[in-house]
């Protein structure tokens, strides 16, 4: 059978659930607040370009906010089916943040359905945009209760152990622990920050495919202003995160580091490979760089690895998913930059073809940039579920089936994945945007 | 009222709310695939999918709810029930996200796959078997406790006739919830077609319904007699459900009143829930868990308890519009 150990099959369970779920929780996040600047946009300079923007990025958004939402609803599941012991713990520290996730979204999804099915129920169209501020907010809320449980993970507060027995638990303060603050902002900035880049992306694809549109041009324009300010904000949060981590969790930043020696004037590596005896090769060194992430000063003293015992770290390869990571977000810094300086000089050559195709990897470079950092803050924890209270070999299922439930659940995935894929392109093929315009227009929609 | 008690209660309210929006939408995707295979699914589809699309995911988050919640007020629920569950739950969600990924290809897409509408027909039918099997767990005898966690018995679970009482029951409960909602809907709607059918459907299945709810309480003498004694105890909630369920009949049959028959629908799952939500108390788990031992400290408590409140005060509202705009307006349910 396959995953014959319950704890590897739950966790890779879970790895497969959060890594297809967080695609459509970063857009749900991320987009409305799309939605919502377009119309808004739309409606004050009386531009029926950006209302047709809202109106079709809405389309697509219910699409895979349904995917979404049962995607969501099986992880928040798998929690007590695949790690019961955690649940139980858990349950009695940090579950007021789960709670409130569920009304943030109930909200959502309540004025989601109005949104999408009042669009000419509405004789003035700053009411029909009101409905989106709760859809908004309910979106991120969502993604900030959510993120304050994980990083109760890493980061456990408000609860105390004595003989075994649980006391002082502070719903509050495990919410709002030290690790909430930086990670909470990440998340939602980098929501933001991808959700405009794949907005970008599509516009940059029509106009690679030789449609003359503004609408198209409009798009870009709007979602590349975007997505440099949240790509700059993520940037700066991530500064801090690296703060955050060389402080209070430092073996998970010395193992993305491969930093295995305490020492001062820490160099940063980056990319490179690892051999038995911890040595790297083919890395780039960045003299004191580590120790400016960690402290702000050249020569302060970062936490090696080598100071926690073996059982206790993070596996190693985490590396790679920090240095993607890190250089995908700094790529979309440097990107949107030039579009940004390029388009206030007139310069001709950010409308060729060649930089809308940089622009055209920018919303999946930016998805791989999320899946990285997932994967990175997850397999960073390891082995602990709840950090320096329970483990993940003492948090799993004993369930023999756990193997069988993997494979049914990537099959699930994976027609999801493609079922997604070919409405929304279906959708949007059949009602290209020109066939919009001139229902709305009667024909001027250049 | 002890939090015990209290949480207790906030989260049967909310299992029930799902049981019931739930059972309508299961049915009606059953019967939307059952018409479109007779050839009447003129008649029905239009009636389904103006109801069902707009509201899917708030009947999702119904169920979200009462997992969130017994999770939060009762802990030990995620140990129990989490290390038994696996499977079970595992196909009702793998069902649920092809029946909500339903909705979104086929009305927000263009064009309806046949083959996909009859999945998501035949998950309506299936999905309640699922779920109801965690009705027939939590009456005790399928459970063993060994050193390494609790283990569900298969072959028992699947062998005991009350078990599959309980899923007949959940499959028919469905089917007649869904149909005697849909009536009135229908005829709402303008739609005469569509609301004798339905009604025709309804009371096919009024006396099964009966017979197998019956069934369930003698299955219980057998299986879990303490259960059966406390069922007795509360013999007149039972007795307000069949007058309810009576009324309800009655209405259809004189074909007047759809909206007191669907009030009265209400008001029997109503009694038949709650007197069998009473009767189960003080055990989340026969005879492993109880309501006492499973619950959470004080402090979180409380604040689920405030958060509760704070959250509902924000939901009644924004409910309340939504039923104004797609249940109660009139032209949108005529399809203007």
């Amino acid at each position: 059978m396959l995953f014959e150990d319950p704890v590897f099959g739950s966790r890779m369970l879970t790895l497969l659930t959060l890594t297809f779920h967080i695609i459509f929780a970063t857009i749900g996040v991320g987009v409305p607040l799309m939605i919502m600047i377009a119309q808004w946009i739309g409606i004050k300079r009386n531009d029926q370009h950006y209302i047709l923007m809202a109106r079709r990025w809405a389309k697509g958004f219910v699409v895979t906010v349904a995917i979404g939402v049962v995607t969501g609803t099986a992880i928040g599941l798998q929690l007590s089916l695949l790690w019961p012991n955690f649940m139980e713990l858990a349950g009695h520290v940090i579950a007021l943040p789960l709670f409130m996730e569920v009304f943030a979204f109930f909200f959502e999804a309540i004025f989601l359905g109005i949104y999408l099915y009042t669009w000419d129920r509405f004789e003035n169209q700053k009411k029909h945009l009101l409905l989106l501020v709760p859809v908004a907010i309910g979106a991120a809320m969502s993604a900030v209760f959510i993120t304050t449980v994980n990083s109760f993970m890493n980061m456990p507060e408000g609860f105390e152990i004595v003989n075994g027995q649980l006391t002082s638990v502070n719903p509050l303060m495990a919410m709002f622990n030290l690790a909430t603050w930086t990670k909470v902002s990440h998340v939602v900035a980098t929501a933001f920050m991808t959700s405009a880049f794949i907005l970008a992306s599509i516009a940059a694809f029509h106009l690679l495919r030789g449609s003359k549109q503004t609408y198209h041009k409009k798009g870009l324009h709007l979602t590349m202003k975007i997505g440099l300010v949240f790509a700059i904000a993520s940037a700066l949060i991530g500064d801090f995160s690296g703060k955050y981590l060389a402080e209070h969790q430092p073996e998970k930043l010395a193992a993305a580091e491969w930093h295995f020696e305490t020492e001062t004037e820490a160099p940063l590596v980056y990319m490179g490979i690892l051999d038995d005896d911890q040595n790297v090769k083919y890395a780039l060194e960045i003299p004191y760089a580590l120790s400016i992430l960690a402290y702000n000063d050249p020569s302060a003293e970062v936490i090696g690895l080598n100071e926690f015992p073996e059982d206790e770290r993070p596996p190693l390869f985490i590396h790679y998913f920090f240095d993607i990571m890190v250089t995908i977000g700094s790529a979309m810094i440097f990107l949107g930059l030039i579009y940004w300086i390029g388009t206030r000089f007139n310069w001709q050559w950010v409308r060729q073809k060649w930089f809308r195709f940089c622009i055209l990897l920018s919303g999946p470079l930016s998805m791989l940039a999320i899946e990285a950092g997932w994967w990175m803050a997850e397999f960073g924890r390891q082995p602990w579920i709840l950090r320096g209270f329970m483990t993940v070999d003492e948090a799993a299922t004993q369930s023999d089936h756990v193997g069988l439930m993997f494979v049914l659940f990537a099959a699930l995935y994976l027609i999801l994945g493609i079922g997604c894929a070919v409405v929304l392109t279906r959708m949007f093929r059949h009602n290209p945007v020109e066939k919009d315009l001139q229902a709305l227009q009667g024909g001027e929609g250049r | 009222m002890s939090y015990e008690i209290l949480g207790m209660a906030v989260l049967w309210t909310f299992l029930f709310g799902y049981v019931m929006v739930a059972s309508i939408d299961f049915g009606a995707g059953f019967f939307n695939a059952y018409s479109k295979l007779t050839g009447k699914d003129h008649i029905l589809t239009n009636v389904i999918q103006r109801y069902l699309s707009p509201v899917w995911e708030i009947t999702n988050v119904f169920l979200v709810f009462f997992f969130v919640g017994i999770v939060g007020f009762f802990p030990s629920t995620a140990y129990y029930y989490g290390s038994v569950l696996l499977v079970p739950v595992s196909i009702a969600l793998i069902l649920l996200a092809i029946r909500g990924s339903y909705y979104a290809f086929e009305t927000y897409g263009p064009t309806g796959h046949k083959g996909y509408a009859f999945m998501y027909g035949a998950t309506g039918l299936v999905l309640p078997a699922s779920l109801s099997v965690v009705f027939a767990i939590s009456e005790g005898g399928f459970i063993e406790i060994t050193d390494s966690g609790p283990f569900l018995d298969y072959w028992a679970l699947f062998t005991s006739p009350l078990t599959w009482s309980i899923v007949v029951l959940a499959v028919v409960a469905v089917l007649y919830i869904s149909s005697v909602f849909l009536t009135w809907y229908a005829n709402k709607a303008g739609d005469e077609d569509a609301t004798n059918l339905m009604r025709k459907y309804a009371l096919i299945w009024a006396l099964p319904l009966i017979i197998t709810a019956s069934g369930i309480v003698i299955e219980l003498r057998f299986h879990n007699p303490d259960h059966f004694e406390l069922i007795l105890d509360l013999w007149w909630m039972f007795a307000f459900s069949l007058a309810f369920f009576i009324g309800s009949v009655y209405f259809l049959i004189k074909k007047k009143n759809y909206g007191w028959s669907v009030i009265l629908l209400f008001g029997q799952f109503a009694f038949a829930f709650y007197a069998y939500g009473i009767s189960k108390y003080p055990y989340l788990l026969y005879p492993h868990l109880t309501v006492y031992d499973g619950f959470t400290n004080d402090t979180m408590a409380l604040a689920l308890i405030i958060v509760f409140i704070l959250g509902f005060a924000m939901l009644i509202p924004s409910l309340y519009l939504v039923f104004r705009l797609f249940l109660f307006d009139k032209k949108y349910v005529r399809g203007k």
